[in-house]
């Protein structure tokens, strides 16, 4: 069973959807008290890093997560905001993250005269940097959809787990230990994220 | 590399799925879950759906068919069509929807976009600004829920737009809507040379060459409806939409 957590942020269904089409079985954790004897965890997220953080605080969620993740080190998945929550701090705003992982989240710095947009949105190919479970080391192309404005830069090289382009190379997903986050939506990603998703099920420490 | 995207728009009436021409005429094509569940299995870069009655008949979304069709989705679903307000917005985030699009409630009140994307954030927040031509060849904003064309200029209108929130316009050349003669490259370009959010280019397309024009034009995406449902000259519907493989050696 994983729980999703519901803080107010991101898109459950679609994350339960994709669970339950790779046959796995998930559950929205509406209450901190719903997650402290979880076997895996989703932390999703669309939306404002500080608006992010103060629902997490307000509704009581930090020591909860900080319990399950930290101590009771179970698998946990971060998506999107999900993955930037983890991180110190984040340029968008001012209030502390979780920090799970020794890494910054900046805004993208795109170079004058270059036709790139922010956001970075829509579909977009992948370089793996090591090798996680949830993804296969493989030479054949896999992309993933993107939507973010601000991207995580990691303090320590060896959490980064993917990067992809976009102006400059930049990390799209993290890794260490029990957690895992991708800055794409696995839930979004036709069989890519279906297969990371199919992975996440079957993973364990 | 961010690959262009290429959006099929299906449009709805009631709980059909239908396609116009010139914004008028909506000719019924066929089941609304049947065709995305094609679109999924090609997976197509992501989906747009509009509801055309919803704003004129002055009705609110359909949320029990768009939960139907979230269920569906494995890649990013729009959603337009009557969305009026702020709770309109939350009951569609909640079944599922990534991005809404808005029309008929941005032509009345702006402060609404900038709600919502404070909310939700702007990448889930698009306008859609329908522009015709009139005989004369000059552009005009066009509202969709009555067919008239309004004094505002809509250059300013979608600037409005991207300053109060939008994320993402869906620009759509009303006198090609359907048409698949090709897309108004020259209205691409002067919307996406005034704005630094992604455009998507919708009306006119009839050929993967059409697409490849819009995005020369500076078009981020494109968006299609009749190219993706009708096949031949007689325009028989039949759902298709191009491998990846020719799309990514198009744009490449």
């Amino acid at each position: 069973m994983i729980h999703i957590v519901n803080y107010g942020l991101g898109n459950l269904s679609s994350i339960a959807n994709i669970i339950r089409k790779m046959g796995g079985k998930s559950c929205i954790a509406n209450h901190p008290d719903e997650i402290l004897t979880a076997e895996k965890i989703i932390l999703p997220g669309v939306g404002a890093f500080d608006h992010g953080m103060q629902q997490l605080m307000d509704k009581g969620w930090i020591p909860a997560l900080n319990h399950v993740v930290l101590e009771r080190k179970i698998p946990a998945l971060g998506i999107c905001l999900g993955m930037q929550l983890m991180c110190k701090g984040s340029e968008e705003g001012v209030l502390p993250g979780l920090a799970w992982f020794d890494a910054d989240v900046v805004k993208f710095q795109i170079p004058a005269g270059q036709n790139i947009k922010v956001p970075h949105m829509g579909w977009n190919t992948i370089k793996i940097k090591k090798n996680i479970k949830l993804l296969p080391l493989t030479e054949q192309e896999q992309r993933f959809y993107f939507v973010h404005s601000y991207h995580v830069v990691c303090n320590n090289p060896e959490d980064i787990w993917v990067e992809t382009s976009h102006g400059y190379p930049f990390t799209a997903a993290i890794a260490h230990n029990n957690l895992m986050a991708t800055q794409f939506h696995p839930e979004k990603s036709h069989r890519y994220g279906m297969q990371l998703m199919q992975h996440f099920i079957e993973f364990s420490c | 590399m961010l690959k262009n995207r290429i959006i099929p728009c299906l449009l709805l009436k009631n709980e059909g799925l239908v396609k116009t021409l010139q914004f008028k005429n909506p000719k019924y094509v066929g089941d609304p879950i049947n065709a995305i569940r094609i679109f999924n299995d090609k997976e197509v870069d992501e989906l747009m759906v509009l509801d055309i009655t919803a704003s004129k008949e002055g009705k609110s979304p359909n949320f029990s068919l768009i939960e139907q069709f979230a269920s569906e989705c494995f890649m990013p679903l729009g959603y337009g069509g009557g969305i009026r307000n702020m709770a309109d917005a939350q009951t569609l985030f909640t079944l599922g929807v990534e991005k809404i699009c808005l029309q008929t409630a941005a032509l009345n009140d702006l402060n609404l976009i900038r709600k919502m994307a404070d909310k939700w954030g702007s990448q889930s927040i698009l306008v859609s600004v329908d522009v015709n031509r009139n005989w004369l060849g000059k552009p005009a904003l066009y509202s969709s829920s009555n067919g008239k064309s309004l004094s505002m200029p809509w250059l300013q209108f979608m600037k409005n737009a991207v300053e109060a929130g939008a994320g993402e316009i869906i620009l759509n050349a009303v006198h090609r809507d359907g048409t698949m003669k090709g897309m108004d490259t020259e209205l691409i370009k002067l919307a996406a040379d005034s704005m630094d959010v992604p455009l998507v280019a919708v009306g006119g397309a009839g050929s993967l060459a059409d697409m490849k024009a819009a995005v020369a034009a500076g078009a981020s995406a494109v968006s299609a409806g009749a190219f993706f449902v009708f096949h031949g000259p007689h325009r028989a519907v039949l759902i298709t939409y191009p491998k990846y493989q020719q799309l990514e050696a198009l744009f490449s």
